[in-house]
């Protein structure tokens, strides 16, 4: 009998008890009628502006957000030739994508350069983990029923949310939609597809029926299926000039979800979600001198149910309770690495339960206090030698309190945590205890309500994950987590002529950063053996531009445009004797930007986005052969909605990459050159 | 309207700006650094082949020019810039036949062959997963882990090649035994030591004795778990390394005597990496377990003729110290000049140091990523 089996019983009839507690109450308090409840668990009410017509966008601000938030939502994010979000957030500021290319190449961001295990990705409320590796590849969420995605430096600007959103030292929301019914119609469909270059085929099918006055269902399901193949080019200047055909790059996938949205009562709401995904794709692999072929695959299967439940009681008091189960699958083969027992074949099992309460009273009209609490049990599996069989128990807590007056905000947050490791054999990693404090603000200097600075200070860490921690022959049982402290001044200012110039907006962002205790691989005896170890700093100081403009031109021509621009130097202060003292960090630019328009015309929309990345460098040293081309990329579409016998329908024709460049994003794995892609959807 | 006309040129003229390519980069050109001279008697200098770290493609090869002096660092792209994406993945070993240089690139699953004295490339022979290179008459010969390519199948077990050194073509294949490693020739046999490496439950144990002959193998002699080094003194000894299995077997030194093909002696001394020169094996130890997370770096001298260990460290401890992952060695068979390297963290550039017979630090210079392997260049007549 092991100890862990008597926790999960303890745990469960915890998740019971809470639940009883939560239908029981509710009723009570239900009668009482509030108002206090905000449709949103976002306290911030979000700033809409005007919308101008129904062609141009409908730009979304939190002007009196502490910490720097971007949002793309709406028509926004369909103007962005995106397949998945990893695509959209090339658009933000202050963001790198390490993107492996292709369809089903890997794709995390990193976010102010602190590393990509420090943003933590939340899927319609509730965040993605991935205790094995603290990875969450983007490039696995389509954006086909994707509403919004936030990215905020930071936090979220609300004290009501789970302890986990509070944690990290970014967050990234990933949020679905919400069904809409017109009158008198009771179910939506929308069908439809892309399709084009790489062999992509992508079906995609939203159904939203009214079940009942306020209940709601949604099902989304896609399928995905590419060969991955496409050209790209090695050269040098009277040199090597060599084209060849990415290979294993074929991925099939299929995700599927279905959302269970009720409004309880007049104060409460509560949604139920149930998420699937199960994909099979070859790993294309880095392409070096002679060997360009390669031949491992990769399978996931992942599925979690969420439930969430909200309410509001006698206008002082708001509770938000979130409960969740995820189970993964992942497996690897190398036919290359052949054993006694065949060919390599690596199985992970994953699986996370989580609970979460938060509550909110506000205590005076201007004060509010929160405190959330979060509970965690996490698992891993696998197929490997001396494996420990790890399992995870986190308990964090977030005790906070905001104060709002007519020009100023002020946030505060002390935010605690308890991680226990319990390990079935060898050695468990320590157990870890941590206090963080974050302090943010918000300041309305002049009369204009569209001016506002702000500034925050927080402090986060990330914990080592199983693969550091555990992995054979890697791992390091005694590593600590890694920290992280941030330093924030900005401002945003929104301006409204409503003229020729409709709307402009602009927000910067001052920043400095440190990471120290960074974990990062170190070889032990040789090549074959690293180990894990905390053994870093970095400092970071940086600039965030964003800038839009909405413009109405003559003859009903609409123009909108964005611009953001990124600053940073992020250079390694790990020793004053090392090589590579104040050297800039691998894979951070110190320039990077972007521009997105889209021009309006009746029912035509023509849309042209642009990414800039500056010269980066490979590897630690900034050296000659570490150095990395800067690439620029052209994106652009046509897009048509109308009427087709009746039906609505959207049709677009994309060129990516129009002056097909050919550029690595990670050294020696090559991005596509210029590629199509056609889509149409029609709505029922 | 004047205002639209200025952004529709401010479009127009960010629109041009996107529209220029981006330029192609040249091929990055050889650094020349100048250090100490050496008398040239029989050996010219040295080449060393940087490994440079998996999946970032940058093996690259340096040479130490004795009579000038120089050291002339990442020569290959410049001599070579027609050869697509450099010198390759991870460079494994390097030999010196004949005038030609033999670079061993494991992960671009090949052996290059280049002039010794162009630099240029001869040939590319293609062998999977390749590892370690010798040479015995007219003939190199290539251990690699893969069977695929060499013996048309899916067993676990590796092969050494036999590569005519005229015709740079492979001429014949044995299989041995799983991840095999370094290997020598003596006499008529070849010896070869097998890791068995992806299999940490279950590592090889074994030496495999090939007939140079009928090229088939003819023994396998058991020494310890998951060998890696071998090479052969003057007197027809094998010394043999197993890298242990980083928790409870420690990494450790043994003697194969080939007139018995028997172990006969056991050093106790930690392996990484060793380089026999006369009556001298100079053997750098580091002895890590996953156990304590600590490693201890040694450097021992070993007397190959009366096969006793001394006690002292055959580096000084001023220059021990300024090394944090002592990696390659090569010793000058002359001068007895000790070159050692220093892989450092592996993924910046490292360090080749260069200590006298006398201990006195003679030169030290920056290399490639993860410095490994040094070839002598002999003087040709």
């Amino acid at each position: 009998m092991r100890l862990c089996n008597i926790k999960h019983s303890y745990l469960l009839q915890g998740g019971l008890y809470l639940l009883v507690w939560i239908l029981l109450l509710n009723p009570i308090y239900a009668q009482e009628r509030s108002h206090v409840l905000s449709q949103e668990s976002d306290t911030l009410k979000p700033h809409h502006l005007s919308e101008v017509i129904l062609y141009t966008s409908k730009r979304e601000f939190k002007i009196d957000s502490p910490m720097p938030v971007q949002i793309l939502s709406g028509k926004q994010l369909e103007k962005l030739n995106s397949l998945s979000v990893a695509d959209a957030i090339r658009y933000f500021s202050g963001v790198q994508l390490k993107d492996y290319g292709g369809i089903g190449g890997l794709k995390t961001i990193n976010v102010r350069s602190l590393g990509s295990a420090h943003t933590a990705v939340f899927y319609d409320g509730m965040s993605i983990s991935n205790a094995q590796n603290g990875q969450v590849d983007l490039g696995r969420y389509s954006l086909d029923n994707i509403e919004a995605i936030e990215l905020y430096n930071g936090q979220k600007s609300t004290i009501f949310q789970p302890a986990r959103g509070f944690f990290a030292s970014n967050t990234l929301y990933l949020r679905t939609k919400l069904p809409q019914f017109k009158e008198h119609k009771n179910t939506n469909i929308r069908i439809g597809l892309k399709s084009g270059s790489f062999g992509l085929v992508n079906p995609a099918m939203l159904f939203e029926q009214k079940l009942a006055e306020k209940i709601s269902l949604t099902v989304s399901t896609e399928w995905t299926k590419a060969d991955g193949h496409y050209k790209y080019r090695y050269q040098k200047l009277n040199g090597y000039d060599t084209t060849a055909v990415r290979q294993n790059g074929d991925i099939e996938a299929i995700r599927s979800e279905l959302t269970l949205h009720a409004q309880v009562s007049e104060t409460a709401k509560a949604t139920f979600k149930a998420y699937f995904y199960d994909s099979d794709r070859g790993l294309p692999g880095a392409i070096v001198a002679n060997n360009y072929e390669h031949v491992q695959r990769q399978s996931d299967r992942n599925f979690f149910v969420q439930g969430s439940f909200q309410n509001s009681y006698a206008k002082k008091f708001e509770l938000l309770a979130n409960l969740k189960f995820s189970n993964d699958f992942s497996r690897y083969i190398d036919p290359d690495y052949k054993t006694l027992e065949g060919v390599m074949d690596n199985k992970y099992y994953q699986k996370e339960f989580y609970a979460s309460l938060a509550n909110l009273y506000h205590i005076t009209k201007w004060w509010k206090a929160s405190l959330a609490t979060d509970f965690s049990i996490n698992t891993l599996d696998a197929n490997l030698y001396r494996f420990p069989y790890p399992t995870r128990y986190s308990y964090l807590g977030a005790l906070s309190s905001e104060m709002t007056w007519d020009r100023l905000d002020i946030q505060a947050n002390l935010l605690g945590t308890y991680v226990d490791e319990q390990v079935k054999e060898y050695q468990q990693g320590d157990s870890q205890r941590i206090f963080c404090p974050v302090l943010s603000a918000s300041y309305q200097p002049f009369n204009d309500k569209n001016f506002r600075i702000r500034a925050f200070y927080k402090e986060s860490f990330r914990m080592p994950t199983f693969n550091d921690l555990y992995y054979t022959f890697i791992g390091n049982s005694s590593l600590k987590p890694e920290f992280t402290t941030q330093y924030n001044f900005g401002s945003t200012y929104i301006i409204e002529p409503a003229k020729v110039l409709q709307t402009a907006s602009f927000q910067a962002d001052l920043y400095y950063n440190r990471v120290k205790d960074k974990i990062i691989a170190m070889p032990s005896a040789n090549l074959f053996r690293w180990t894990m170890v905390n053994l870093g700093e970095v400092e970071i100081k940086g600039i965030d531009i964003n800038t839009n403009f909405v413009f109405k031109l003559p003859a009903q021509l609409f123009l909108d445009i964005g611009i953001s621009y990124t600053y940073q130097k992020a250079i390694d202060i790990t020793s004053p004797t090392g090589t590579t003292y104040k050297d800039q960090i691998p894979y951070t630019p110190e320039n990077s930007g972007t521009l997105t328009s889209s021009l309006n015309w009746k029912n035509w929309q023509i849309n042209y986005s642009f990414i800039y990345t500056g010269a980066r460098y490979s590897q630690k040293a900034n050296i000659p052969v570490n150095y990395v081309q800067p690439w620029y990329t052209s994106d652009m579409a046509l897009v048509w909605t109308g009427k087709l016998l009746n039906i609505p329908v959207k049709t677009g024709v994309e060129v990516n990459n129009f002056f097909n460049q050919y550029y690595d994003v990670v050294l020696n794995f090559p991005m596509p050159g210029r590629n199509y892609r056609f889509n149409i959807s029609f709505n029922f | 309207m004047k205002i639209n006309y200025k952004y529709g040129r401010l479009l127009l003229l960010l629109a041009v700006a996107f529209t220029s390519c981006q330029e192609d980069a040249p091929s990055i050109e050889e650094e020349v650094i100048e250090l100490p001279s050496e008398t040239v008697v029989s050996v010219e200098g040295f080449y060393l082949l940087n490994e440079g770290n998996m999946s970032s493609n940058k093996a690259s090869l340096d040479y130490y020019d004795y009579a000038t002096g120089t050291y002339r660092r990442n020569i290959y792209s410049q001599a070579n810039p027609d050869a697509t994406l450099g010198l390759g993945d991870v460079g494994n070993d390097i030999g010196i036949y004949g005038n030609k240089i033999y670079a061993v690139i494991n992960n671009s699953n090949k052996v290059e062959v280049l002039d010794a004295t162009t630099e240029k490339r001869l040939a590319v022979i293609d062998v999977k997963n390749c590892r370690y290179i010798t040479f015995a008459s007219g003939k190199a010969y290539v251990s690699a882990y893969d069977g695929e390519v060499g013996v048309g199948d899916s067993s676990p077990n590796g092969f050494v090649s036999e590569i005519d050194t005229t015709a740079l073509k492979i001429t014949r294949t044995v299989r041995v035994g799983r991840q095999p490693e370094e290997i020598a020739v003596v006499g008529k046999k070849l010896y070869v030591a097998n890791s068995g490496g992806y299999n940490p439950d279950n590592y090889e144990k074994t030496v495999s004795v090939i007939d140079l002959e009928t090229f088939t193998k003819i023994k396998d002699i058991e020494v310890a778990v998951n060998l890696h080094r071998l090479k052969a003194d003057s007197d027809g000894d094998l010394y043999v390394s197993s890298r242990g299995d980083y928790y409870s077997i420690p990494s450790n030194l043994f003697v194969i005597d080939t007139k018995t093909d028997a172990v006969k002696k056991v050093f106790d001394v930690a392996c990484a990496n060793l380089t026999i020169v006369g009556d001298n094996a100079y053997v750098i130890g580091s002895d890590f377990s996953y156990t304590t997370f600590n490693f201890v770096i040694s450097y021992s001298l070993i007397n190959v003729r009366t096969e006793t260990l001394s006690t002292a460290s055959f580096l000084p401890k001023s220059v021990s110290d300024l090394i944090q992952t002592p990696y390659g060695i090569a010793v000058d068979p002359l001068s007895k000049n000790v070159y050692i390297t220093d892989a450092g963290d592996y993924v910046s550039p490292g360090k080749l140091y260069c200590v006298d017979a006398t201990g006195n630090l003679k030169f030290s210079v920056t290399t490639g990523d993860i410095p490994a392997h040094i070839a002598f260049k002999n003087k040709t007549k």
